[in-house]
């Protein structure tokens, strides 16, 4: 065998196959083997974090960033370890992720499912994630999942409260901690027969697209089946910014009660409107008239300013729990950055230990050991209680809170009151309930 | 009826809020034959004008609060605001109660401003150049503007409500013989319906009875006589889109209690505040107004539940359904005159 005479033609398809090899992916390229996508190289393992960094979102996917930074930081040893301290598993040692040295790469996905995509599909082909997570909105975190199921890499959702994520539209790859529309209407709805009393009549005002609808549906059906009556469900578009078309017409409905089933900026213009309409001061079939908000966060909460103040709602999590966990995650995260986390924050943060902490139980970053470890696994610690990690949808299940708006705040972030912490078994669904229907897991996919 | 008398009250506001973006967008065009995309961004600045003035009579300095433990259990840290330093705390909060009313008198000249640098840094630039490259950069301005606001103010809602005697709403339905609660309208939509009113009133009454306005009018007519009578058209003419930046401004400051100010709500109005402005008809001030309280009545209309039984979705398409109709029987729009962006 002699290289001393190249041909032209030689040399042609020489450089054409090596060429080809470049352009691969990298989880398609012979180091990316090992069985699966973007198996670990060297000392360090890359994790994806796509968040949205612009658009309406932008601020959520700040403090998502924030979380994902700081998880970064105590799985490599550093800061005060956080939730690491008070997690019931003890696999993580703060020396990175089976000894090798987390790393991360970030996306933004505008809170657009193709923008997220991209930056997802980007990440996993480009910098070799090895885990994409994060998100704030469900039609984004269904999006991402489905791509990271056909990638091979493990999904770990952000802030996505949509029945879908988990239900119809679950993955083998993915994996959701936040809760979701079903859990909230589970909870909410006797917070409000005690408060409100079971013969009310209400009105629903919906975001017009899938998170509205699956939030509809379970607050409607958890409130009827104890006695409300639903007059009216109206759809408003998702990009309407005034609401007083919508909101001046429940009245004359006789209704005593408007349930805002909207997110993000949708919600601080609906309910900024509602309280403008003076709807609280009313006195509807001999009730106080009242509104109620699902989903809430802080994030909004304080977009809302003082129209919050006494509407009920439900969140994931909460800075003011007093449990060892949340009380170990607020003083890490304020201590760095100076005020308490958003719940967006917190689910983040736990995604990305959770994460961790499967693959050192697994022993492998190999996505389907991952699966198999995070699959039925239960746990304590994180701030939520006893949770487990159902292997049928690869939903959490964990207490929920039902919050409220603080009549006397003292500071911007000190706007929402825990009324009740709903335990899980009162929010815990059979994996097959019509809410949930459709679409089934499939298998886990290794990729490569 | 109370539900039709309900609908049409509800688009007053919004026609107003409407009304007046499309008025400076048609001062602009009619005067300059600029097609004004970053007009959107005026009315978001305006209403960030709003935002600023709140913050600044807010302006605090910090007090430790010993009784009173922050979320990692130190010490709460409380902010006083220098204003109740200055008039105590009652006068001080009734000052920041009424921040939004009070920062029109910030706004006018803030805005003002802007339009000169607008249109003497970037716009006059392009006054000979296609409609498309007049588009193009100010939509680009208006990106840029809104990307700036987000960076200074973040991407969430800021509060900023109305002085508190305007809370709650005001029963028509009682007023006017029907069940009471039937027919309710926020007290601020009321003042920003009869605000709005007054700065049309005054831009009409500025162009008819005075002589800058005369002369912008007769520089509207025909630009090219007026130069030759000697008059310094331009110089006019910069001035209109300072007033008509001031005009968005306003319609920003006042708006903001309705909805909480975000950088993406000038892009919310724009579009809609060119279908204004085309229904009315391309540099008609009058059409400008009338198809902004006329769209905005059908939007609330057409958002009712009975409606949308009827014809789901159409609160969605009724503002362009309307567009298409008018411009198809009446391809110069309600008022438009001839000649007008016509070749």
């Amino acid at each position: 065998m002699s290289f001393s005479n190249p041909t032209r033609r030689g040399l042609i398809k020489t450089g054409a196959v090596a060429s080809a090899g470049l352009a691969l992916p990298t989880y398609l390229r012979a180091d990316g083997h090992a069985g699966f996508t973007n198996a670990p190289q060297g000392s360090t393992v890359t994790l994806g974090f796509n968040v949205p960094q612009s658009g309406p979102y932008a601020d959520e996917g700040a403090d998502e960033l924030r979380a994902y930074e700081l998880a970064v930081e105590h799985l490599n040893g550093g800061g005060d370890g956080g939730l690491m301290n008070t997690f019931s598993s003890d696999a993580l040692k703060g020396n990175g992720i089976l000894g090798k040295k987390v790393e991360y790469v970030t996306g933004d996905t505008q809170t657009k499912s193709d923008a997220a995509r991209a930056s997802a599909k980007s990440m996993i082909e480009k910098d070799g994630a090895v885990m994409v997570t994060g998100g704030s909105s469900s039609g984004v975190a269904v999006a991402v999942q489905a791509l990271c199921q056909e990638a091979g890499v493990i999904f770990m959702a952000g802030l996505t409260h949509s029945n879908d994520t988990t239900g119809k539209d679950k993955r083998a790859n993915g994996f959701r901690h936040f809760f979701n529309s079903y859990m909230s209407g589970a909870a909410l709805a006797p917070v409000l027969a005690a408060n409100y009393g079971t013969d009310r009549k209400a009105y629903h005002l919906t975001a017009d697209y899938n998170w509205g609808y699956t939030t509809e549906e379970a607050v409607r059906s958890s409130t009827e089946a104890m006695g409300w009556e639903t007059v009216a469900a109206v759809k408003t578009p998702l990009t309407q910014t005034d609401f007083s078309a919508y909101i001046a017409p429940v009245l004359q409905s006789g209704a005593d009660v408007l349930v805002l089933n909207h997110y993000g900026g949708n919600m601080v213009n609906s309910l900024t409107n509602a309280v403008q309409f003076g709807l609280r001061d009313k006195l509807v079939n001999d009730k106080n008239f009242e509104i109620v908000v699902p989903l809430y966060s802080r994030l909004m909460a304080k977009g809302a300013g003082a129209n919050v103040k006494g509407i009920f709602g439900s969140t994931n999590w909460h800075w003011s729990l007093q449990d060892e966990g949340s009380k170990a995650f607020v003083k890490s995260f304020g201590t760095k950055y100076g005020f308490p986390p958003s719940q967006a924050a917190h689910t983040c943060y736990v995604q990305a230990l959770l994460y961790a902490d499967a693959v050192e139980r697994a022993g492998s970053f190999n996505p389907c050991a991952v699966v198999e470890a995070l699959e039925d696994f239960e746990f304590d610690g994180m701030g939520n209680g006893k949770t487990l990690y159902r292997g049928a949808d690869h939903q959490c299940f964990k207490d929920v809170l039902v919050v409220k708006g603080k009549e006397n705040p003292t500071s911007e972030f000190d706007l929402l009151e825990i009324v009740e912490v709903t335990p899980v078994e009162q929010v815990t669904y059979d994996p097959d309930h019509p809410q949930m229907a459709g679409g089934s897991l499939g298998s886990c996919n290794p990729g490569a | 009826m109370d539900a039709i008398i309900l609908q049409i009250l509800n688009g007053l506001d919004k026609g107003s809020a409407y009304a007046l973006i499309a008025l400076g967008l048609t001062l602009i065009f009619g005067t300059l034959g600029v097609v004004n995309f970053a007009h959107g961004a005026l009315f978001m600045i305006g209403a960030f004008c709003a935002v600023t003035f709140s913050k600044m009579l807010s302006f605090s300095h910090t007090i430790i609060d010993e009784t009173q433990k922050d979320f990692l259990g130190n010490p709460l840290k409380v902010d006083v605001p220098y204003i109740h330093d200055l008039f105590g705390q009652a006068t001080g909060n009734a000052i920041i109660d009424w921040a939004v009313p009070l920062s029109i008198l910030f706004t006018i000249p803030v805005m003002i401003g802007i339009g000169f640098v607008m249109e003497r840094g970037l716009i006059k630039h392009f006054y000979k150049r296609p409609h498309a490259d007049q588009i193009l950069v100010t939509f680009g301005l208006a990106i840029v503007l809104q990307e700036v606001i987000k960076y200074f103010y973040g991407a969430n809602p800021i509060p900023t409500p109305a002085p508190a005697v305007f809370a709650g709403s005001f029963d028509f339905g009682a007023m006017l013989g029907f069940d009471a609660n039937s027919i309710i309208y926020p007290y601020w939509r009321l003042v920003y319906f009869a605000f709005s009113a007054l700065i049309i009133g005054a831009v009409f009454a500025f162009l008819q009875f005075t002589t800058f306005g005369m002369v912008v009018r007769a520089g509207m007519a025909d630009r090219e006589t007026v130069g030759l009578l000697g008059i310094n058209i331009d110089k006019r003419f910069t001035i209109m889109f300072g007033i008509a930046a001031a005009v968005a401004g306003l319609a920003g400051v006042m708006y903001a209690p309705i909805n909480s100010p975000n950088y993406h709500m000038g892009m919310d109005f724009l579009v809609l505040s060119f279908v204004v402005v085309v229904v009315g008809g391309m540099g008609s001030l009058p059409g400008a107004v009338l198809a902004g309280f006329l769209l905005g009545i059908l939007e609330s209309f057409a958002s009712m539940a009975a409606v949308l039984e009827i014809i789901p979705g159409i609160n969605q398409i009724i503002i362009y359904l309307v567009a298409i109709i008018i411009l198809l029987t009446r391809p110069r729009g309600l008022m438009g005159r001839k000649g007008v962006m016509e070749e």
